[in-house]
């Protein structure tokens, strides 16, 4: 059986998981599992979802291999680029498996967070698409540094609702589409944008997600000969593109590393606690207070993580180091400069672990996931570098 | 079965024909003694310290300013246990606090922290009956009364099975939708606490959008009592503790009749 098979009955992985969310809300989970369970073993609902992933958001991604990178770094490096799906992201995967899931279940109308507006973006898309109302909660700290994905959201049609409450970044994005749902329940579809909150949603979304690593095993193995990579490298704020490209090699030999930003490291400088459903690690003081994470990367500004990344975590699987937002910007350039590919500053974060531990990966094949583009980024970093 | 504190009151008082009026109080909140003890003098059955959370998804904008503030002043759980052991209103205390602060300090850590606080019971939002277990059997061993939420969502058959892990009192959520004030009481507030009334003996006391007296009157039409959250809180914000005791006095009189 897979390291990554399905939770249990209460959702959980290992003692991480479960459903911490108020009564209202219980049966509307218990309906979307099922929902879910009888939809992604209808494989008249796959066939639908695959011919949207392939006629709309461009599957499969292509990878590429990084030859100029590769040298500088004495490593071969390839990237999985999710860059160039529909939308700019690999956010679209999830989406569009979730909103369908809504249409099947009835619902009319989608609610969402955003961080970085990713997923805010793909959201506002597939309700545009499937006919579907949809509203997007989105920080205040957010819509000030990602003003232009909250413009794109404004032109699919979404409504965008800055939350000024807390951090105003996205953990209160999701409080406040929690509220939302917990009010409109009977007609709202909570398109939760990360493999986190109260099960079947990590399980779910990781599910939609699984299609990056399985297209990436294949072809890797097409590119190596039949091998697989040696790291497996992406970045986790809650996790999606990470358990999407870790799902195709958890049991392969291959070290998984998810890359987490030094201001907003739930693995590495959080302890076990329940927050949006859940419960893994999670930075919080000492009475249990979330605190508030502070990253240059909106969409990884978040104190908690995915409960199947704590899990893969505690029985050590995955590796979660963290890196500093200086080294973030170096990589972001590094990355542009040397291959002609801009990524988005989540994912520079992945790329800047890379650069950082090249020397004590010579000779060796990473696998990188390009979640994402960073022309949403090109404002912030035009201001940074001056 | 033996009842803790505020269960053998609350029956002994429904059981006399009194409507149960609980005030929910943002603990730590300036004032926030005061307040306390002016709705106790001003004839409240208990008080509802809410505990403050960075994160309070079950809360609309009063009280979430409340804990906000609260926050930013510095208080703890442990500073409210501290001041709550001071209070001595004669009247039992419960706290509504998100889950994480239980799971934080440990369950049997906090039970006894609550225990040693005098306070009887604990209302915890986030914390569905499914997830319930831990908590309960520190909860049940310390003597601390577990009120469980019941909310307009759920299908019949799961009514019974919340109500049979209630201690306490039920508290019948009456919307859908967080803590906040509305101009009318919704139509699902009466309708879920008559569903309960015909399946539980347990005490049932609708909260969430019980916004004045008159609602509150409308609301003991059916339950055995209200708790009044946001419209409490508000008064102590923009009144201080006077004016809770005057608000908790009308609603007194309204239920009474």
């Amino acid at each position: 059986m897979s390291i990554m098979a399905e939770p249990s009955a209460e959702g959980r992985f290992g003692e991480f998981g479960g459903r911490f969310v108020p009564e209202t809300l219980v049966p509307a989970c218990q309906e979307l599992e099922a929902a879910f369970r009888e939809a992604w073993a209808d494989p008249l609902f796959r066939a639908e979802l695959h011919q949207l992933l392939k006629q709309y958001a461009g599957r499969p991604s292509i990878i590429t291999e990084c030859h100029n990178l590769g040298r500088k770094l004495g490593i071969r490096l390839i990237l999985k680029r999710e860059d160039l799906n529909h939308t700019g992201s690999h956010k679209i995967n999830n989406v569009l498996g979730q909103a369908l899931l809504a249409k099947r279940m009835g619902k009319t109308r989608l609610v969402a967070e955003t961080g970085a507006g990713q997923h805010g973006v793909a959201s506002a898309t597939a309700a545009a698409l499937l006919g579907m109302s949809c509203k997007v909660y989105m920080g205040a700290v957010d819509v000030e540094r990602q003003a232009l994905n909250v413009f794109r959201m404004k032109l699919l049609g979404a409504e965008v609702e800055a939350v000024h409450s807390g951090s105003r970044t996205l953990k209160d994005a999701v409080n406040e589409a929690m509220r939302d749902w917990v009010a409109t329940v009977g007609e709202t579809y909570y398109c939760l944008g990360s493999v986190m909150g109260p099960h079947p949603y990590p399980w779910m979304v990781r599910e939609f997600h699984r299609v990056i690593g399985d297209e990436a095993s294949a072809q890797c193995r097409e590119l190596l000969g039949g091998s697989d990579p040696d790291f497996i490298v992406a970045c986790v704020g809650g996790g999606s593109n990470a358990m999407g490209i870790f799902s195709g090699f958890v049991d392969t030999d291959a070290r998984l590393i998810g890359v987490e930003p030094a201001g907003g490291a739930a693995v590495g400088r959080g302890m076990p606690g329940v927050v949006h459903g859940m419960r893994s690690y999670l930075m919080q003081d000492e009475y249990g207070q979330v605190q508030e994470a502070h990253s240059i990367s909106a969409g990884l500004d978040y104190p908690g993580v995915g409960p199947e990344h704590s899990y893969l975590a505690s029985i050590g699987r995955a590796e979660y180091p963290t890196v500093t937002d200086a080294e973030v910007i170096d990589a972001f350039q590094l990355m542009a400069r040397s291959e002609g590919i801009i990524p988005a500053l989540e994912c520079a974060h992945a790329m800047a672990w890379i650069a950082r531990e090249a020397p004590s990966m010579q000779g060796k094949v990473v696998l990188m996931n390009l979640s994402g583009r960073g022309d949403k980024d090109v404002a912030q970093m035009m201001e940074i570098l001056g | 079965m033996t009842f803790g504190r505020m269960e053998t009151e609350f029956r002994a008082k429904r059981d006399a024909g009194r409507k149960l009026l609980v005030p929910y109080i943002t603990g730590g909140l300036a004032g926030w003694q005061q307040a306390i003890r002016a709705a106790a003098d001003a004839g409240a059955d208990a008080i509802e310290i809410g505990i403050p959370f960075s994160d309070p998804v079950m809360d609309g904008p009063i009280i979430q300013e409340a804990s906000q503030r609260a926050l930013e002043s510095g208080v703890t759980p442990v500073s409210i246990f501290e001041e709550a052991r001071e209070l001595e209103v004669g009247i039992p205390l419960a706290v509504m606090c998100y889950y994480n602060t239980v799971h934080h300090a440990g369950h049997e850590r906090f039970a006894y922290q609550l225990l040693s606080a005098g306070i009887s019971a604990a209302i915890v939002p986030d914390l569905p009956l499914e997830e319930s277990g831990p908590w309960c059997i520190a909860a049940d061993a310390a003597g601390i009364e577990t009120v469980m939420l019941a909310a307009p969502t759920a299908p019949d058959e799961r009514l019974p099975r919340v109500a049979a892990r209630a201690r306490g009192f039920v508290y019948s959520v009456g919307l859908l939708g967080v803590t906040g004030e509305r101009a009318s009481l919704a139509a699902s507030a009466t309708a879920l606490a008559r569903r309960l009334k015909a399946i539980t003996d347990v005490p049932v006391l609708v909260g969430v959008g019980v916004s004045n007296a008159e609602q509150a009157r409308q609301a003991c039409t059916v339950a055995d009592g209200v708790i009044q959250g946001a419209s409490v809180v508000r008064r102590l914000m923009d009144g201080g503790p006077e004016a809770v005791g005057d608000y908790v006095a009308e609603v007194r009189a309204a239920i009474q009749h």
